[in-house]
């Protein structure tokens, strides 16, 4: 039985069997998978900075320990994706250098400022919860290192956004101004988090492929509004205005009816010309060139360490 | 197996194993950067082990592991499938026979 490397690729993949590093694959693939593999990535490292700014301002000590529990996992799975996305041939100082360059993207939603604590409140809820429901068909996708960072970064996420409704819940629960504060991050945060599922599925470029080879496991409009559906309903137990006045329930479709979401917006942001687009990079930046003294230094130290560790075994 | 040639000042990849509980092995878990092996132990303490998911973790510079050729699985594998006299369902006894 004779059978090309791309006849054997495709049934593996209808076969619904995991790909793993070292098995043939189309060249598009890898290609489509270090992309979405190291966005997703760069996404959690970035991540890291609109969350980052309130952790010396948290009101208790509780809630400054869970947001520094928060903004270590977001490393964390940062550095699984990143790991994942080395396992397909590329270095990890060249996805550096996508991300400072501004070569590569990531999450769009992470170029707004988070203005007040209750952010901290709607990120964990909104944010989060969409990075959720993107993220649990992932566990199933097609390339195996992938699928196993995401089983991992799954596990952990689930507080996250519980830690954020509860944050959520406390204020709406609150005194007039609490209230009055977590109905503004919901306003401010909602749309953004809409967009996070990427554009419409007719303008969806690489969606149809990246489907085919169960790179995605649903599209960005079937994602978009399961997440719509269950949080309208989570909204209702803060007691909180979903900001949407033509936001329905659809009996007929069993899903809610949403009003239009501002794609010019998307566009912008995604250009580099959203509230925080440079100020994000320039922190990155800043941190890595800040930090290259100290990774040069640790390379020294270890091979010193190494030299005088073979200096005594000669002696001896 | 970085094919990747802009990694000249990157520290070294490790390859993490971590033993979840006293008497299971250890498990491959993921791999990370550090410039010693010590270091590698730390990170991967602390990227790895963050809601106490192991015991004992084991880490090895990843260049070391020699991974077989999945392009070879018929040759490696395949040898195996018509023995299955090595299977212990391959014999009949009689029902009146205990403890075997």
């Amino acid at each position: 039985m004779v059978q090309s490397f791309q006849e054997h690729f495709d049934s593996l993949i209808d076969r619904e069997v995991t790909i793993e590093p070292k098995d043939w694959m189309p060249e598009d693939y890898r290609k489509t998978l270090i992309r979405q593999i190291s966005q997703h990535a760069h996404s959690e490292v970035i991540g890291m900075l609109p969350e980052g700014n309130w952790i010396s301002r948290a009101p208790t000590l509780r809630r400054k320990a869970v947001l520094l529990a928060k903004v270590q996992d977001e490393a964390g799975h940062g550095l699984y994706l990143y790991s994942a996305a080395e396992t397909l041939g590329v270095s990890r100082d060249t996805l550096y250098d996508q991300l400072h360059s501004g070569k590569a993207k990531y999450s769009s939603i992470f170029n707004y400022p988070t203005l007040t604590w209750a952010d901290m409140g709607a990120i964990g809820w909104l944010v989060d919860g969409a990075a959720i429901m993107n993220q649990v068909p992932l566990c199933r996708t097609s390339y195996g290192p992938y699928a196993r960072a995401m089983v991992r970064v799954c596990k952990e996420e689930s507080f996250h956004q519980r830690q954020g409704f509860e944050i959520m819940l406390t204020l709406s629960k609150g005194t007039g101004v609490q209230k009055k504060l977590a109905q503004d991050a919901f306003n401010r945060w909602w749309w953004p988090s809409l967009m996070m599922f990427g554009p419409p599925d007719a303008e969806s470029p690489h969606t149809e492929q990246s489907v085919r080879w169960r790179i995605k496991r649903m599209t960005n409009d079937e994602l978009r509004q399961k997440f719509i559906d269950v949080t309208v309903e989570q909204a209702k137990v803060l007691g909180l205005y979903v900001p949407d006045k033509d936001l329905k329930w659809n009996e007929e479709r069993g899903h809610y009816d949403f009003g239009t979401i501002n794609w010019d917006e998307f566009r912008e942001v995604v250009k580099g010309n959203g509230p925080c687009n440079r100020q994000r990079l320039e922190t990155r930046k800043k941190a890595w060139d800040e930090g290259q003294w100290v990774r040069d230094a640790a390379m020294a130290h270890a091979a010193k360490r190494k030299a005088r560790k073979q200096e005594a075994a000669n002696a001896a | 197996m970085s094919q990747d040639i802009n990694n000249k000042n990157e520290w070294p990849l490790w390859e993490v194993f971590i033993r979840s509980k006293a008497g299971l092995d250890h498990k491959h878990a993921g791999s990370l950067h550090a410039a010693d092996a010590d270091m590698a132990l730390e990170n991967a303490r602390d990227v790895y082990t963050r809601r106490m998911e192991g015991v004992s973790i084991w880490v090895v510079e990843s260049r070391h592991i020699r991974a077989s050729d999945p392009g070879q699985s018929e040759s490696l594998y395949e040898p195996a499938n018509d023995k299955i006299y090595r299977h212990p369902t391959f014999y009949n006894l009689p029902d009146e026979v205990k403890y075997m």
